[in-house]
């Protein structure tokens, strides 16, 4: 391909996507490199070590981040569990129902957590757990997650749900299978993996959530989030980078996952 | 074919409506016992929709379909004992060939052993034995065709229904697999209702042919009758090929019509009942020949404008004088004798060839 | 544009579950009219309310909220009512900020998509895989290591210092340009991914047809590229605008105390018991009226885009 007769290249693209890739990634780099310094400063380079790792594990803040990781890891499992159950149901429900009244509807409530700014959700559940009195802790953040990690569990569902041709159900009910012989046997096995992807990117979403979990959460109780950003408000400090490098591998292996879930297609 | 003949499907003034558009206008029709039953026609002519109302994919807005008797329109697909072979085979891609083939068996309660037997049974039908283990995707689009036949003849189903099966085949493949099928559909003995487009492979195939046209049925016949007594304009024009002139009937007697051409020649020919007014006269390319003088029997002169090369025959054009251009088939063969453009000919048929249609 | 393509006109949904749709969306109607449709109408209902001085409400009606955020009464509340331009300003920052944010974003993120959705078809995942890689990262991490990068003793200055580009530190944090920086960061793949799938689509014959007619690459670019995926255009920015508009990690990290956006401000009306609960609500239901609008006009000038079809 000669540039000179190439319609599509445009001189300075790859630049700029290039420069868009590197502030990208450079924070994360930086950090990644910082979290092995050796020193207490966070300014001055004394070479490679893992004794702020090491201080996460058994240093004087360690009770408070295994407890926050606790939290953070069970909350996010329950509630990207019921997220995507939901999910999984209201797709069938809209994409392989036919046209009724509520459809589109249903469709703006289950994507409506993500059209609302999340600040005014945060202020909204808030306002919603202290009116109907239910004091704030562990179960205000959980069900405050499974409500808003819905749409981001059902987007992906959805798509692989429209992806697929309904002639596999009717195939499977002309062989006699019931309805939900053809739901539980063809339709959830070939729905695996858009379920795996709604599944990862509701985990991820509960796991990074900061503004709703510090509205709801009460006092004592931490998520990995808060408790990361109580620290940084006092200055970042080299054990904080340790913790988001290990979170930075969390998010990579998930998102690693998700890409090849997003590659396997099991209909071929 | 028994000797009377028992109607396995009888589908009784069903019409499909979609809000505001009727997808199909009150069909009737009854198919046989042991029959090989196609619907044909273009796409949008609601045969699909038909066969999916009987297969209960789809409601039936009005009218009813009986299957020996019994009214079905109203069961859900997977309590009706017809099956389908989808257009797209629709094999479950997460399950193997011998898995597919034993599923419909499994719904119906048979144990997994007894399942796995049958379908075994129906896989050494299709000659795919040795496949049985392996996923869809890694078969060829022939041998996902004979999977799909086997996984639906499994449950031995009153009737089978084939959805356009053969339109995903190349030519070669397809006419190999219209051989088979016909050749299944004897030894089984299970009606098939089969559903397509292309006009000669329903002729091959079938003993019955129903025509449809706009959500209508057009005619029913053997491939035959149908082919050579098209009962309107659209049959005659989508089976095969053919010359259609447009004629005024300028008189009727014993059966018979004179019909009048554009430039003014009269030809006469057997009149259907209500023969009167201007009609449409068709005749096969094949049936026509062309002659440097003047013949016996139907003789229109006209002037040849172009010879077109098509393998086994040369397509003549020609323009009738003062009336429409017409095409001739005439085999190619060394006995033939080809007119150059420009040539002055009769162009001779017999008056049985000519059929005169009213609509 | 959320509602991630669902047929809505013509054609035919599959009807496979249709007796059974009811009971199958009974969860999702349930948790979420619970627990967000329902919170959103309390919060309407407390920004009507009094406020209680230790955090929380009475339950009296009262204007309050609204009249504060737009008038000043003075310090007693007697005198004549006057614009109260204190709320109005983070207001009319937040909204600059979002706006110069999402520019950015565009700006960098145009070119990307587009350079993207031009590789060979067997390295785009890759390229798409490295765009998103980010978004998967916890935001708060993000914005912590923004922070860090831009220190004034830290690796950027350090770097620029140490090759003699600067002589002196660059003040980074604490300004417009650093939250700038945090929401073109924090939502740069929202820009990229929408645009990136609208050029995937678009035919490049298009393209040829107007070289051919003697157009430059840039009047090509100007007159027949960008409106034909001006649709992913809009979803991009209208995809960074919003969460900018209401963000509160990057203000408050990077930004500082002088450049407060509403989410700060809302935040702080729920904090401890110097709070006002009603006026915190009522900002929230502007920051909504706000985000509804941008909704509106970007749906309204996608549908332009699109024409008629």
């Amino acid at each position: 391909m000669k540039p000179a007769t190439n319609v599509r290249a445009y001189r300075g693209f790859f630049g700029i996507t290039l420069l868009c890739l590197f502030i990208l990634y450079a924070p994360l780099v930086v950090v990644t490199v910082y979290s092995f310094n050796d020193s207490r400063s966070i300014t001055v380079w004394e070479g490679m070590s893992l004794r702020w790792y090491a201080d996460v594990f058994v240093g004087p803040e360690s009770g408070k981040f295994k407890e926050a990781a606790f939290n953070s890891f069970t909350i996010a499992l329950v509630a990207a569990t019921v997220a995507t159950a939901i999910a999984v149901t209201s797709a069938t429900a809209i994409v392989r129902a036919g046209r009724f009244r509520l459809r589109m509807p249903s469709l703006g409530l289950i994507t409506l957590p993500i059209m609302v700014p999340e600040i005014v959700l945060a202020v909204a559940t808030l306002i919603f757990f202290n009116s109907i009195g239910i004091s704030r802790g562990y179960l205000t953040i959980l069900i405050a997650h499974i409500a808003f990690c819905i749409p981001f569990a059902y987007l992906p569902v959805q798509a692989r749900m429209q992806g697929l041709e309904d002639t596999f159900e009717q195939a499977a009910m002309d062989l006699y299978a019931t309805r939900f012989q053809a739901f539980r046997r063809v339709l959830l096995p070939l729905m695996i993996p858009g379920i795996i992807s709604g599944f990862l990117l509701a985990f991820i979403v509960s796991l990074d959530d900061f503004i709703i979990t510090n509205f709801v959460k009460g006092a004592g109780v931490e998520t990995l989030p808060t408790a990361i950003f109580g620290s940084v408000k006092q200055g970042i400090k080299p054990n904080i980078m340790a913790i988001s490098t290990m979170l930075l591998g969390v998010s990579v292996i998930m998102v690693a996952i998700s890409y090849f879930a997003a590659k396997w297609d099991n209909t071929k | 074919m028994s000797q009377v003949a028992e109607i396995a499907v009888d589908v009784q003034n069903a019409v499909k409506r979609y809000g505001d558009f009727t997808a199909l206008k009150s069909i009737s029709l009854g198919v046989y016992h042991n029959e090989f039953f196609t619907l044909l026609g273009p796409s949008g002519c609601g045969k699909t929709t038909l066969l999916r109302m009987i297969a209960g994919f789809e409601d039936v807005t009005e009218g009813a379909i009986f299957l020996f008797g019994t009214e079905i329109d109203a069961l859900p697909p997977n309590k009706r004992p017809v099956n389908t072979v989808f257009q797209n085979y629709a094999l479950f891609p997460h399950m193997t060939v011998l898995e597919n083939a034993s599923f419909g068996l499994e719904m119906l309660g048979k144990s997994r052993a007894e399942a796995k037997a049958r379908a075994g049974e129906m896989l050494e039908l299709v000659q795919l034995s040795q496949f049985a283990s392996r996923k869809p995707a890694q078969l060829s689009g022939g041998q996902q065709q004979r999977v799909a036949l086997a996984r639906a003849l499994a449950p031995s189903p009153k009737v089978l229904l084939l959805d356009e099966p053969l339109s995903a085949l190349d030519l070669k493949l397809r006419k190999a697999m219209q051989i088979e099928l016909k050749h299944i559909q004897r030894e089984t003995g299970i009606t098939f209702i089969f559903v397509t487009h292309d006009q000669e492979e329903a002729l091959t195939m079938s003993d019955r042919i129903a025509v449809m046209s706009a959500g209508e049925l057009q005619q029913l016949g053997a491939p035959r009758e149908i082919y050579e007594h098209p009962q309107n304009r659209f049959v005659a024009d989508f089976i095969g090929e053919t010359n259609l002139i447009e004629v005024t009937i300028s008189e009727v007697a014993d059966g018979r019509a004179k019909c009048r051409i554009g430039g003014g020649h009269v030809i006469e020919c057997d009149a259907p009942g209500q023969a009167s007014g201007s009609a449409c006269l068709s005749v096969r390319p094949e049936r026509m020949v062309l002659s440097a003088g003047n013949a016996s029997g139907i003789a229109v002169p006209a002037r040849v404008v172009e010879n077109i090369f098509v393998g086994t025959d040369i397509a003549t054009w020609l323009k009738v004088d003062g009336g429409p251009e017409i095409s001739v088939r005439i085999s190619n063969s060394a006995r033939s004798t080809i007119f150059e453009p420009g040539a002055n000919v009769f162009v001779n048929f017999e008056a049985g060839a000519a059929r005169l249609l009213m609509d | 544009m959320a509602g991630g393509g669902v047929q809505k006109g013509r054609g035919p949904v599959s009807e496979t579950y249709a007796p059974v749709r009811y009971p199958l969306l009974v969860p999702a109607w349930a948790v979420l009219l619970v627990f967000v449709a329902a919170p959103v109408a309390m919060m309407l209902v407390y920004s009507f309310l009094t406020k209680e001085f230790r955090g929380g409400v009475i339950w009296e009606f009262s204007l309050a909220a609204y009249d504060q955020f737009f008038f000043d009464r003075g310090l007693f509340g007697d005198e004549p009512p006057r614009i109260e331009w204190t709320y109005i300003t983070i207001f009319w920052r937040s909204i600059w900020q979002a706006g110069l944010a999402t520019l950015l974003s565009l700006l960098i993120g145009f070119p990307t998509a587009y350079f993207i959705a031009t590789r060979p078809k067997d390295t785009r995942a890759i390229w798409v895989f490295l765009i998103t890689i980010p978004y998967w990262v916890n935001l708060l991490i993000r914005t912590v290591s923004m922070r860090f990068l831009l220190r004034e003793q830290g690796p950027l200055n350090d770097t620029l210092l140490a090759l003699g580009v600067l002589d002196e530190p660059l003040r980074l944090i604490n300004t417009n340009l650093a939250v700038q920086l945090g929401l073109f960061y924090s939502y740069l793949p929202f820009m990229v991914l929408p645009i990136y799938a609208a050029v995937e689509r678009y035919n490049f014959t298009y393209s040829e047809a107007a070289a051919d007619l003697y157009a430059t690459k840039w009047a090509t670019l100007r007159r027949v590229v960008l409106p034909a995926v001006k649709p992913g255009v809009i979803a991009g920015c209208i995809l960074v605008f919003v969460p900018s508009l209401g963000a509160f990690l990057a203000p408050d990290l990077l930004g500082g105390a002088k450049n407060f956006m509403i989410g700060s401000l809302i935040e702080e009306q729920f904090k401890g018991n110097a709070g006002n609960w009603p006026f915190g609500a009522a900002a929230s239901m502007i920051l909504l009226t706000l985000v509804l609008i941008a909704l509106l006009v970007a749906t309204s000038l996608q549908r332009r885009a699109e024409g008629p079809r």
